[in-house]
This record gives C-alpha cells, structure tokens and sequence, in this order.
C-alpha cells in the first residue's frame, strides 16, 4: 500500500457563468449573488478523491479537507465539496478578506495551509482548478508555491504519486511534458484529468456528518492589514459593462450562401 | 536605468510577434530592457536591438528550460533588480502568467494578467467576466508585473536601431533547488497553420462537423487562419485539445472567428465573444450563436463551406 497522503484541496464559490455576472461597488469587486462550486476545482477534488480511494481512503487514515476563502456564502462551495466526497472543509472567512487580489488571497491561503500543517501532521498536496471560472487570472496556485516555498506542477493533464514523488503530464505550451517534484507541492489541474463524480443521495445524507472547520484572520495568525483591499497590490479603478453584441444578418442557404459568405468578408476587408 | 523589462523565454532562431508586441509596448512606458533565456543569435540580438532594447540580460544558467516556471521567476526578479525596471512584461501564456504570478511575490508586485493595453503611467486595460466587463486596473507597488495578451498592438521597430549591451544575470543558486523539474518533452505536431491564440482568423468547429474537420482546415488554409473547435468536438476526440476555444481551452480574439457547427453555448462564447467579426454556420436557427454573429447563415456546413473556399481561392487567384 502506498503511503497515506494529506490533501488540502482549494475550492472557490463562483458567480454562476450561467447567469449575467456583475462587478459592483466602489472597489470594482464581483457581485457574489447566486454563486456555486467553481466547475473547474471539481476536477482539483475529484483527482484528490481518486489519489485518497487508491490509498485505503480515510480509514487508511488519507485526508482529504476542501478550503475555502469567502464571505459566508462561500462555506455551499465547502458543503458541496463535502457532498462530492471530500472528507471534511475548512472555511477561511473574514469581513477584512473582502477585496483580496491574488497577492493577499495567496497570503491568507497560505497561512491557513500552515494552519492546517501545525496539527503534527503536514499537508503533503495541495490540489487546485486550472483557473478560477470568475477571475481567471491562474495567479493564486503559482502564488501560493512561491509563498509556502514549494514545487509548482501546474495544468497537470494527469497525476501520479509514488514514493513521496509526484508526476504529471502537462500539455500547456507547444511541448507535451512530464513534469516531476518532490512532495510537498502545489498542483493544478485541467478539466482533461478525470470525469469528476456527481454527489448522490449517499453523499448528500453523508455530508450532513462531516466537520466543518471555520477559521478567521486570528486563527491563521494574519493581520487584517495585510488582505482585502488594504493588503492587495492592485486596485481596479474602473469597470465598464461592455455593450453586448448584437445579431447582425441572418441568411439562409439557398445554394449561394458560401458565395454571400465571401461577399461579406470582402466588403469587410476580411479578406 | 531602464524603466520596463521585457521577458523572452527560449525564442529560437526568431523572435515571435508577440514578443515584438511587448517591445513596442515596453518602449512606449520608457527605456527597454530584456530579460532573455535560450541561445541569443546574432538575428535576434539584432532585432531586439532594433525594437529598441538597450540591454539585453542572459542567465549565469542555460539549465532554466529543464524546471517549470520557479527558477525562470527567480532569475526574471534577479534581471529585474539589475536592471532597476518598473514594469516587467511578460506573454499571457499558462507559463508566462505562472512566472508573473511568481515574479510578483518575489518583488512585492502586482500583476495584472490577460492586459490588452498600457497607459504611460503603468495603468493596465483587460477585459473580465468573459468578455462582459472592460477594466483598468493599476498595481500599486513599486514594480508592476504584466502579462500581455497577443495581438493588441501592431509590432513596431524603434526610430534608432543600437545594438544593445549584453549582462550576465546570476541565477540564486537555490532556485531550482526545490522546483518542479521536466523529465520528458516531446514537441507536438505542428499543423503549419498560425498559432491559435495568435491567429488573425480563426476557422472553429463544434459537434455539428461530426468528425470531419477537412472542410474547415481547407477553408482555413485558404484564409490563412488558426483552425478551433468547441469541446464538444475536441471531447469527441476529431480534433486535439491544443484546439478548444472556451472558457477551458484557448480564449482568442482574432480579426474574423468562423463559428461552423457550433451552438455557442456559454462556454464556447466566453471563448470567442470578442472577436473582431464573428460568422456562424449553423444547421439550426435557434443556436446561440446567432445572436452574437455579425453574419449568420441558416444552412448546411458541408455545402456552405466548401463553396465559400472554393470562392477565395477564385478571387485570390
């Protein structure tokens, strides 16, 4: 059997892309009404649970804790988590936090890694999305190694543990890669990796008995100074709602449409 | 002292546009340096002198290209104190943003990603929320780190060419101690075809191609266009990967995207809705992406396409 791991999972509650999504207030910030588990971090849990179930599971004693950093509605993104199978949660939520860019996110996500190490028992894996689906910028994963000092394996296509070694495929870039670190590291995954499971009734009845761990700045040992907009490094000082786009000439194929099609790009100087 | 610092990773036999792109921008924020990696030919230390680079900085390693993107950051920020800039610009790459993104932390500097444009006074442009928001975002540290997407400026050489000085950068030598390392690489196949990313036209399919892409790539190759397809397709296994246009995939923003047997569904329009011009060809009147098309054609692709292609070549000659 190979050695048991402990898996801290980054989850984040996301504006649903399903809906208009809105930036609001005098810092620029993105209205949270109507969020869900990020899409893309189910893939960062489902690869948590498979490297967990590969280990005994959490009988084997393999740990496999869902965090998030949010306001209070972000603890669904910890409780959906936990549904899916993730094997307890972590809540990082703080009135100060609101605000945070990528700079002050991986500040606060770090400390509460180190947080979560101060047990006896350190975290071997920290397992992310590719991107957040609201921010999108991919900086918090890279961010967080830098912090915690660690190797970043980043956009991992596939991921395989063995003998305190992690090694992953990467397809970013021209070049497809095997990419290969010591634990403990950070890593991101795409949504090639895995088809990520659905929570059942099981789980959802399941879920209900699972801790949920809430922790503030001064639990983590962070001062209010250095996160928000306080402790960012970036400030947006202006956001506009782009115009949407509107339907412009519909046609339908009477035999000449690949014609008009090119008349079109002419007329645009498309061509 | 050079105001902006502009990163170039392993370039080859040519520099890329895009890299020109952060050159011309670099210049326009003050004097130019450039923080190279990989073999440096006389071509490419001469263009970069041309766009305007006053010194070029190599790393005391040529070991960097075996690890990801840690020991790259820490030289990027050892080049950045050489060199006293304020701004350091990076590609909009999955790598360049990591660099940034730990560049950033190592020199207490925010960074801006996905930028399409700079102000003078270090002011960033980019849009968010796919497509939906316009915003400027400033860093409000020292240094500011940005990472630039391709095609929002029109590459141009500086009015004076000088070569530029070279300097050698030391590498920490603890930087790849503890850093993800590359045991494998293996180049993919190249179709010939402009990066897709960088294209000026992209030609994509989705579910409604039902396996044949070779319509699209002949239109394509008639254009001069990247060919892209929505994940439909590319999770049908027609098309690889490298080629999904969506949220999860490729964002582009070309001249022309050529939407054929897509529906635009939310995923593939945070892709591709900002798009200079967009043409779907669709089957079905009710998809999507006839309500953001610029001209759309109700018809069958298998007969509209191949008819469009033979039409440009006819009239290119």
């Amino acid at each position: 059997m190979e050695e048991t791991l402990k898996i801290v999972v980054l989850v984040k509650h996301v504006p649903d892309a399903q809906f208009d999504r809105h930036i609001t207030g005098p810092a620029n910030t993105t209205d949270r009404e109507e969020s869900i588990l990020s899409e893309l971090d189910e893939y960062a849990l489902e690869a948590a649970l498979q490297l967990a179930e590969e280990r005994g599971g959490p009988k084997a004693g393999n740990e496999v804790i869902a965090l998030s950093m949010g306001p209070s509605g972000a603890v669904n993104a910890v409780k959906k988590s936990l549904q899916i199978g993730a094997y307890s949660g972590v809540h990082l939520s703080d009135d100060a936090l609101a605000g945070s860019d990528a700079a002050a996110t991986s500040l606060a996500l770090a400390a509460a890694i180190r947080h979560l190490s101060a047990d006896g028992r350190p975290v071997d894996l920290v397992l992310t999305g590719m991107a957040s689906t609201d921010g999108e910028t991919s900086l918090v994963p890279a961010q967080l190694a830098e912090r915690l000092s660690l190797p970043q394996v980043t956009f991992a296509s596939s991921l395989e543990i063995a003998g305190g070694r992690v090694t992953a495929r990467r397809d970013a870039g021209p070049y497809s890669e095997t990419v290969e670190a010591a634990l403990p590291a950070v890593v991101s995954v795409t949504d090639q990796i895995n088809e990520p499971r659905y929570p059942n009734f099981k789980g959802i009845l399941a879920a209900k008995k699972k801790k949920i761990t809430s922790l503030a700045l001064s639990d983590i040992g962070v001062d209010a100074s250095q996160v928000g907009l306080a402790g960012s490094w970036t400030v947006v000082e202006s956001a506009e709602a782009r115009p949407p786009r509107t339907a412009g000439t519909i046609i339908t194929d009477e035999g000449d449409a690949g014609i008009k099609l090119v008349d079109f790009l002419a007329a645009q100087k498309l061509l | 002292m050079a105001n902006a610092l502009v990163f170039i990773d392993n370039p080859g036999a040519a520099l890329k546009k895009s890299s020109l792109e952060l050159l011309t921008i670099a210049r326009s924020l003050g004097e130019t340096a450039v923080a190279f990696t990989g073999e440096l030919s006389d071509d490419v230390a001469a263009t970069l002198g041309a766009y305007g680079a006053t010194t070029v900085y190599r790393p005391s390693t040529d070991d960097l290209d075996n690890y990801l993107v840690g020991p790259k950051a820490a030289y990027l920020a050892a080049a950045a104190a050489a060199s006293g800039a304020t701004a350091v610009l990076l590609d909009n790459s999955p790598e360049g943003k990591e660099i940034a993104a730990r560049l950033g932390i190592k020199l207490n500097a925010g960074v801006i990603t996905d930028v399409v444009g700079v102000e003078p006074d270090g002011t960033a442009h980019k849009s968010v929320l796919a497509g939906s928001y316009n915003t400027s975002a400033k860093a409000t540290t020292a240094v500011t780190v940005l990472s630039v997407k391709a095609n929002n400026v029109e590459p141009a050489p500086a009015g004076a060419a000088a070569a530029p000085a070279t300097a050698t950068v030391d590498v920490p030598g603890d930087a790849v101690a503890n850093a993800a390392r590359i045991s494998a690489r293996a180049e993919k196949p190249v179709s010939g075809r402009p990066d897709l990313s960088e294209a000026r036209i992209v030609v994509a399919g989705g579910r409604g191609v039902d396996g044949d892409f070779g319509p699209l790539e002949e239109l394509a190759d008639a254009l001069g266009a990247a060919v892209g397809a929505s994940r439909a397709a590319t999770d049908a296994g027609w098309i690889g990967h490298d080629a999904q246009v969506g949220q999860t995939g490729v964002t582009v923003s070309p001249q022309l995207y050529i939407s054929a047997g897509i529906s635009g569904a939310i995923q593939q329009k945070a892709g591709m809705q900002t798009s200079k011009v967009i043409v779907a060809v669709n089957k079905d009147a009710e998809s999507p992406v006839f309500e953001i098309a610029d001209y759309g054609i109700i018809g069958d692709l298998f007969k509209v396409i191949p008819q469009a292609t033979a039409e440009i070549k006819k009239r290119k000659g």
